[in-house]
């Protein structure tokens, strides 16, 4: 008997040191939270900080502090291929940061599940800010069932980047703001010079190039209840235009030409008339050996370009959400942020300040920088489905079969319908 | 008296155990039960957990990905073990002998066993590179035009293959020293005596008497190729086209890319069967063998 008396009164103690740890844990956290005595602690987390923009970041914040002296700001970072997987986890463990970066495609989810805090009620009471200050189109983009849940900070676009020394080379004309699939080929065979390792064209062969090309040619890949309208004759042809650059045309290295190389280098190397990439290059690109510019996506039947938005949200769980909520406004809507933005080309920011544009117009190169905003008029929103990243990897693996030619494209859309509507359901 | 003595050294064990137990408890014992929980529940680690009874299961055997990542990982048992068991008898068998240097030989074979493998899968990723990389610049010296490796679909397995066979044939040359230093001398000696050769010796002393380390190293190894990750993830990332993506792989995309924990917990837990159904097996027949 005695034993076990022992013995309990040993998990007894154990079991309280733990518990002990864990709520001394906790409270480190809010501690200084409550009003009154001092300095509320907020804790930030983002992605699109890392790993260029830290000191943008730490600029920031230094700037919202002076503003606000009774808020302290921490700041945690990830790569944003960690950033989900840490951030879910966190939430899971009831131990969230108090304000978080999120992109559009991944807000919905985030919404729905009600991890996030209704900000609606504080943007009534705010004073200094009125969401006329911010594009509107993304402004909106963070509202769920009609309720404001984020606060967008940025947005960007992805261009047709061009190499305009190897358009001398071959003789061919610059890219205009009308070209069609059909000129871009053609530049692209001129310029391809397989002997030199130069390719005319780069896209990559994924989901998120997929809804973008399937758009310039009229398709869908879900429908306005996000169902899965994939097979469809102008996704196959979409799907066509994509896979035949590297299977039949050879304009676009394959995966094995890549070789593991990243497009943006080989861009830099001189190897790629054209890559399709994001205006977040602008600044990478910057000290090119050669001339290069940016210009409208080629479009079929109509014109599509992509929209990215990055935005703040506040956690539902914490209770600093008015701390929290006044720093998702200032890296949203402070015209400083912007300024610091457009300075260090760290995205665009959604303001609809055009004095704080203009310097980020007048940047060169490249020269065409009234693309990334004309772009906005033919924008096509990423699908909002559930189970993204799941339909996401499907995708890409299902092109990497069809760029090795283990499947035709018409099998992979047929199975891409059916794959589809598996994971959605 | 004894009695007593007893009771003492049995509180003193709790109290020596303790410590480690508290520990095996919250950071094992108790996720694996929560594990279980989770498997019948569709759990997305952010709302509310519900009890869905054996569907994971049920849709675990319908999933097409889950049986191709089931293949692919008894491919690369079928693969990598015959290649770690025979390279590193051989390996050990060579070091076993007197000879100058064995000492840096055994360490160099050990080296890769304790090297990450993020930094040997990098360094393979780019032996392999079909442009730049040293195996296809070699290959071509000899005239021969060498695969794509990772990049294609039939062979990229193979590839990861033979890294990690690469890898862990020093760990398995290990054990076999161990093995081969337990076999008494007096054996060879006598059949030396009886005018037996050297691959007569192998044949009929060295190999039936290694049994037992034989099936120690045949279960720790398809204990943990079975649960092959790393090198996969680095290497091709289950690429391309999904020819190299492997059971855990997939476990880990369904609990932290897609947050489906209750499907991948049903998955952990079907590995988990697995692995102990081929192990029961192994240990019936090793057991009617040996003795």
């Amino acid at each position: 008997m005695k034993i076990m008396w022992l013995l309990s009164l040993f998990f007894l103690v154990a079991v309280i040191s733990l518990v002990g740890c864990s709520s001394e844990g906790e409270s480190d956290g809010s501690g200084e939270g409550g009003d009154g005595n001092g300095t509320t602690e907020i804790t930030y987390y983002s992605f699109s900080a890392a790993p260029n923009y830290e000191d943008v970041l730490a600029d920031i914040v230094t700037a919202f502090e002076e503003e606000n002296p009774n808020i302290k700001v921490n700041t945690e970072l990830a790569a944003y291929d960690d950033y989900f997987t840490k951030l879910q986890t966190r939430l899971a463990g009831g131990n969230a940061p108090d304000v978080f970066e999120l992109n559009y495609e991944n807000f919905v989810q985030y919404a729905s599940k009600g991890t996030l805090a209704d900000l609606s009620g504080f943007i009534e009471e705010d004073e200094d800010f009125d969401p006329s200050q911010l594009n509107q189109e993304a402004f909106e983009a963070y509202q769920y069932e009609g309720k404001q849940y984020g606060m967008v900070e940025s947005f960007s676009n992805v261009l047709t980047f061009y190499n305009k020394d190897l358009f001398d080379e071959a003789g061919v004309d610059y890219p205009t703001a009308d070209w069609t699939w059909e000129d871009e080929l053609a530049a692209a065979e001129k310029i391809t010079n397989e002997e030199n390792n130069v390719w005319g064209t780069y896209a990559p062969a994924t989901m998120n190039e997929y809804f973008k090309i399937a758009a310039q040619n009229g398709g869908q890949l879900f429908n306005e209840n996000g169902e899965p309208t994939v097979d469809t004759q102008e996704n196959l042809e979409a799907m066509n235009y994509m896979v035949d650059k590297v299977t039949e045309s050879g304009v676009t290295p394959s995966p094995a030409e890549m070789s593991g190389q990243a497009p943006a280098d080989l861009f830099m190397n001189g190897q790629l008339g054209i890559v399709h990439t994001g205006i977040w290059m602008f600044d990478a690109f910057k000290d090119a050996s050669f001339e290069w510019d940016v210009a409208l996506e080629a479009g079929n039947t109509q014109k599509a370009h992509h929209f990215f938005a990055n935005g703040l949200a506040v956690s539902a769980d914490t209770d600093k959400k008015e701390a929290a909520y006044k720093f998702a406004r200032f890296m949203s809507a402070s015209d400083q942020v912007a300024e610091l933005r457009v300075e260090n080309s760290w995205d665009l920011p959604a303001v609809n300040n055009d004095e704080v544009l203009q310097p980020y117009l007048e940047q060169t190169p490249p020269e065409n920088r009234e693309a990334v905003f004309n772009a906005l008029d033919t924008l096509v929103l990423p699908p909002v489905v559930k189970n993204w990243s799941q339909i996401n990897d499907v995708t890409n693996q299902e092109f990497e079969k069809a760029l090795n030619g283990s499947k035709s494209t018409e099998e992979v859309i047929k199975t891409l319908q059916s794959e589809y509507e598996n994971i959605l359901n | 008296m004894v009695g007593m003595t007893r009771k003492k050294t049995f509180i003193w064990l709790c109290i020596f155990l303790l410590p480690n137990l508290l520990g095996f408890l919250t950071f094992i014992g108790a996720p694996i039960v929560s594990s279980l929980i989770i498997s019948f529940t569709d759990w997305d680690l952010l709302g509310e957990m519900q009890f869905t009874g054996f569907e994971n299961y049920i849709r675990l055997a319908q999933d097409p990905d889950f049986w191709v990542s089931f293949r692919n990982t008894i491919f690369f048992i079928l693969g990598y073990i015959p290649l770690v068991l025979i390279f590193g008898l051989a390996c050990a068998l060579l070091l076993n002998k007197q000879m100058k240097f064995r000492a840096f030989f055994r360490a160099t074979f050990f080296l890769p066993v304790i090297t990450s493998w993020v930094a040997v899968s990098l360094v393979w990723k780019w032996l392999y590179n079909p442009e730049y990389g040293l195996i296809n610049y070699a290959l071509s010296i000899i005239g021969v035009d060498g695969p794509q490796w990772l990049s294609d679909p039939n062979t990229a397995m193979i590839g990861i293959i033979l890294a990690s066979a690469w890898k862990d044939i020093g760990f398995v040359m290990v054990l076999f020293l161990g093995g081969l230093q337990n076999i008494s001398p007096s054996f060879y000696e006598a059949a030396s005596i009886d005018g037996a050769g050297n691959a007569r010796k192998l044949w009929n002393i060295t190999i039936p008497l290694l049994a037992p380390t034989t099936f120690f190293v045949t279960i720790i190894s398809l204990i943990n190729s079975f649960q092959v990750f790393d090198q996969v993830m680095i290497m091709t990332g289950g690429g391309p086209g999904g020819s190299t993506e492997v059971m855990v792989q997939n476990i880990y995309n369904h609990a932290f890319r897609y947050f489906e924990m209750g499907y991948a917990s049903a998955m952990s837990w079907v590995l988990f069967l697995v692995i102990f159904l081929f192990t029961w097996i192994q240990m019936k027949v090793q057991d009617r063998e040996v003795n």
